[in-house]
């Protein structure tokens, strides 16, 4: 008696491969580290019939850091990213955002596309089988109601974690998707439509969180350099060490003079998809002061949006992300 | 559907028909009958059942047996060598660093991947590469003390191999 469902494991090894095999197997479902779907399966929540291991694809295993630009290939383990000379100094973002994700073990297993593609999570959703069918099951799964939001009309509210995605949007970064039928690139802002609207505008939510088609994944990321740029990455958890983020934030910027030349700031664990803050451009051009710090609160509080999807309480989340914003605003432009 | 998979297990080969759906955690346990490595939470939290995928801490209840094809596995079973203790395994030894035990063989593994790469870390790598790991009797001193005493030993000469 296996712990998991009955499933095919294929492990292609070129692009062509994999394409192949979803060609042959459509419904089959990507598999990277294993650290997050693994644990799904177990739980029930979702039960491949194949499962493509992305983690032996050639193509997709490169990496490539410097002054120039980024260029990470899906199947690149986050552990690579975090210690990888090129990535630590020149993109320091991505290098703190990729060695904050879970424990040292997870990173050695997890992948770049599994973590930008993460599930997103809610604690009425990452629960085990019995406990969700004797709590009526959620709309993420089969059930009719989101159980953080009873009157959210069909939209679900889970929450997008992963870590490498606000860091690499901060540096406008984009994404390669592959197809059977070639490859098409997207700025990495746009893969995320996790929007939650309760307007019927069909803009995805925490169910529907990600741009991509059926039959389509993602194959790299890339980011071309911007000089002078500063960069970080820092995230709250309830246990340092492992554990999903209370709040993670990203800020890139550029300070000239003293003058804060360039800011953008990204957030997640706490929308269904990370937030790249609109209206940071307004409150560049001068001295960092007051009005600055005053300006990024108002665009927290207006745009992040954390529910009670975990342990911690959503106003608390917000509040979190407001201060790691601001400590982390001052100081990358002290230097 | 079972898939052939060819593996250095422990430094021997081994080729084994494995279902789809078999954990290298089970895979190990039941399969192969190593049960040095130990079920904890079975879902990636723990670090119970860690053991080296080419030299790398892995979770065994995480990974599919089917994905470690052509690696090199390592097991707890894999560090003491004609009776002798293994570094790591004297250092848990000599300074108290088990009590229950039952985190033990994960958190000997994930030391034994950190002294393979650096045999000299300082505290506060020990404590970062063992942050995937959980304990809930010693409190993590007598741990790090353990990682700490291996290091010396290998430095001294006195064992041979993490």
């Amino acid at each position: 008696m296996e712990a998991l469902c009955e499933f095919q494991v294929l492990s292609p090894t070129s692009l062509a491969g994999v394409l192949e095999a979803r060609t042959a197997h459509p419904q089959a479902q990507l598999l990277g580290g294993g650290t997050d779907l693994v644990v799904n399966i177990r739980r029930g929540i979702v039960a491949p019939a194949v499962l493509i291991d992305m983690t032996g694809v050639a193509e997709l295993r490169a990496i490539r850091a410097d002054a120039q630009g980024l260029e990470i290939g899906a199947s690149v383990r986050l552990a690579e990213v975090a210690q990888h000379p090129g990535v630590v100094a020149h993109y320091p973002v991505v290098a703190e955002a990729a060695a904050s994700i879970a424990g040292p073990t997870h990173r050695n297993m997890g992948t770049v596309g599994g973590n930008l593609c993460l599930d997103t999570r809610c604690i009425f959703y990452n629960q085990s089988q019995w406990w969700r069918s004797a709590n009526n099951h959620c709309l993420k799964t089969t059930g009719e109601i989101c159980h953080v939001a009873p009157k959210s009309r069909g939209v679900c509210f889970a929450t997008f974690s992963g870590d490498l995605a606000p860091a690499l949007m901060t540096l406008d970064a984009e994404v390669d998707i592959q197809h059977a039928a070639g490859k098409r690139t997207l700025p990495l802002r746009d893969l995320y439509i996790g929007h939650a609207r309760h307007d019927g505008s069909g803009q995805g939510d925490g169910k529907h969180y990600l741009a991509l088609q059926p039959g389509e994944f993602i194959a790299a990321v890339r980011v071309t350099s911007t000089p002078g740029l500063r960069s970080g990455y820092d995230k709250i958890r309830i246990r340092r060490s492992i554990e999903y983020p209370v709040a993670g934030v990203a800020v890139a910027l550029r300070r000239v003079g003293d003058t804060l030349a360039h800011l953008r700031v990204a957030v997640t664990g706490t929308n269904p998809r990370p937030v790249l803050l609109e209206g940071t451009e307004a409150l560049c051009g001068g001295a960092l002061d007051a009005r600055v710090f005053k300006g990024l609160d108002e665009l927290v509080r207006d745009q992040i949006m954390s529910m009670k999807t975990t342990f911690t309480p959503g106003h608390y989340r917000r509040r979190v992300a407001g201060v790691l914003a601001r400590r982390l605003v001052q100081r990358l432009f002290a230097g | 559907m079972a898939t052939i998979i060819e593996l250095t297990l422990n430094g021997r080969k081994r080729t084994d028909a494995v279902p789809g759906n078999r954990l290298l955690l089970d895979y190990l346990r039941e399969t192969v009958g190593l049960t040095g490595t130990k079920t904890g939470c079975d879902g990636g939290e723990c670090g119970a059942c860690t053991v080296l995928v080419d030299d790398k801490p892995t979770l065994s209840c995480l990974t599919l047996a089917a994905t470690v094809a052509d690696k090199r596995v390592d097991t707890v079973e894999s560090l003491g060598k004609g009776g002798a203790l293994s570094a790591v395994q004297r250092g848990f030894h000599e300074k108290l660093g088990s009590q229950c035990g039952y985190c033990t063989p994960g958190f000997i593994m994930a030391s034994a991947g950190l002294l393979r790469r650096n045999p000299r870390p300082t505290e506060d790598e020990i404590r970062a590469a063992l942050g995937s790991n959980i304990c809930r009797c010693t409190g993590y001193v007598k741990i790090v003390e353990a990682v700490q005493h291996a290091s010396a030993l290998l430095a001294t000469g006195e064992a041979r191999s993490p």
